[in-house]
């Protein structure tokens, strides 16, 4: 395990293998992974789906709060830094 | 095979069949001792063809199957494999393909690929080759096995291998785990064999002591504090067989509710062992796949809590073991709706005891345990 730290710079992409996909039958994002699956709530969801492999946290955040304008910013920008921090101590993603 | 997909019904709402095992063929080159195959597989003639795995793949899809694993026998025995893998990841499957790995080589494992497929799990028999070929019956397989391992890990996919673990391989555990690391695994299931079909009939040559486990665990605990130090990304899952357990394991999830099998004619099973219980299995040939996991009698029958009787129907735990596993339970007892034996609080739990003192006076060396093939599955067909 690498001990690089998540900032807002850094480029967060799946763990090689593992797949996220919007099921419709269950109405939500799943990561799959060998013989498994991840069931994602609502924000796990939205956030995983904004990544493209290109885009770094900075850059989520931003998308997101564009989205959600009703939200406030900064609440936004705590919760995508700490989600990618969870998912990272999880081994879901893996971070530049 | 392991599901982590551990949610179990309990409001009496039908959820989606989210896992899907495509078990392709019964035909495999390798004889194992512990198959958890039927043992009348030679009855069954007609596999579906390339169309009717298409059909029953979108009309799962369509239900909510997501995690889908290629099996058999032997999947790779099936030439139509690759159309079958394409397809599946054009309709949003994740799949996984579980294999001896004979019958792979470098270009088939490119193709599989480039059809899309998810992951490989390779098993391995033992440390060495002389054990392999008195488990799997073949001399040539275990050499093929450590190359395709390889090459699957250099084509890109995690390596993930399976043991099988059993009396006979139990105590070889420290070289098989070295092994794998040598080999690079990044994942190895040692797993105990669970106790059905092939290995149900071997059983009193196959269940491990008491004592063997404890060391094999112990050897498994050793590993993982080695692997950590090195700063090796290996994960070592330990399977105990549930002989020794207390508590049934809560079987597939419970019994339709989040697995399916769909065997090589059709038959659509709650697990991939269910086949031998005393009852009829729908096939895919009979009804729509949506028919028979909502509606069938057969899936019906041992969902939710209604069917447990006593102990289990009065226990705080039955919603967390659902009673343990429908075969387990006819096997030992002849009654499909029994308490799980593995239970210490089932009346039958002697059995499981027995079994356990039968083990350790079983002599016979692994070779001379009953192979799986197909004439021996001959005296076990109906027809």
């Amino acid at each position: 395990m690498r001990e690089v730290p998540i900032d807002g710079r850094s480029v967060c992409r799946l763990r090689p293998g593992w797949r996220l996909q919007w099921e419709e039958t269950q109405q939500r994002h799943v990561l799959l992974y060998p013989e498994g699956m991840v069931q994602l709530n609502d924000t796990a969801g939205a956030i995983l789906a904004q990544r493209d492999g290109q885009r770094d946290v900075d850059a989520v955040i931003a998308i997101l709060q564009a989205h959600y304008p009703e939200a406030p910013a900064a609440a936004i920008a705590v919760d995508v830094h700490e989600f990618m921090v969870d998912a990272a101590q999880q081994g879901w993603i893996r971070h530049d | 095979m392991t599901d982590r997909t551990d949610t179990v019904t309990t409001n009496g709402q039908t959820g989606a069949p989210l896992w899907l095992l495509g078990e392709l063929t019964y035909r495999c080159p390798l004889q194992c001792s512990y198959c958890s195959n039927p043992l009348d597989f030679a009855a069954v003639k007609e596999e579906l063809d390339t169309e009717e795995w298409i059909d029953t793949l979108t009309q799962a899809r369509a239900m909510g199957a997501v995690q889908l694993g290629f099996s058999g026998g032997e999947p790779l025995v099936r030439r139509d494999l690759e159309t079958l893998v394409a397809e599946a990841r054009r309709l949003g499957f994740y799949s996984n393909l579980i294999t001896s790995g004979l019958g792979l080589d470098e270009s088939r494992i490119e193709a599989l690929r480039e059809a899309g497929l998810d992951h490989i799990q390779i098993s391995l028999q033992a440390s060495d080759p002389d054990v392999a070929a008195a488990v799997a019956g073949s001399r040539k397989a275990h050499e093929k096995k450590l190359a395709m391992a390889r090459a699957v890990k250099a084509a890109g996919y995690p390596m993930v291998l399976n043991v099988v673990l059993h009396r006979h391989n139990i105590d070889r555990l420290d070289h098989i785990i070295a092994l794998c690391d040598e080999l690079g695994a990044d994942a190895v299931e040692l797993a105990n064999c669970q106790l059905y079909g092939w290995a149900h009939l071997n059983r009193a040559g196959l269940l491990p002591s008491a004592a063997q486990l404890v060391a094999a665990e112990e050897i498994t605990a050793r590993w993982r504090e080695r692997l950590a130090e090195r700063g090796r990304d290996m994960q070592l899952l330990f399977v105990v067989p549930d002989y020794y357990n207390d508590r049934p394991k809560a079987c597939m999830g419970g019994w339709g509710s989040i697995f399916m099998t769909v065997a090589p004619d059709g038959a659509v099973l709650p697990c991939h062992s269910a086949r031998m219980l005393p009852m009829r299995f729908p096939t895919v040939r009979e009804r729509p796949l949506r028919e028979i996991w909502y509606e069938s009698e057969a899936f019906n029958r041992y969902r939710g809590d209604a069917w447990m009787s006593e102990p289990c129907r009065s226990c705080d735990e039955r919603h967390r073991d659902v009673g343990g596993c429908r075969c387990q339970a006819y096997l030992l007892t002849g009654d499909p709706a029994a308490t799980d034996p593995v239970c210490d609080l089932s009346p039958d739990h002697h059995l499981i005891e027995a079994a356990r003192r039968e083990a350790e006076r079983d002599t016979r060396e692994v070779q001379e345990l009953t192979p799986r093939n197909v004439h021996e599955s001959r005296v076990f067909s109906r027809t």
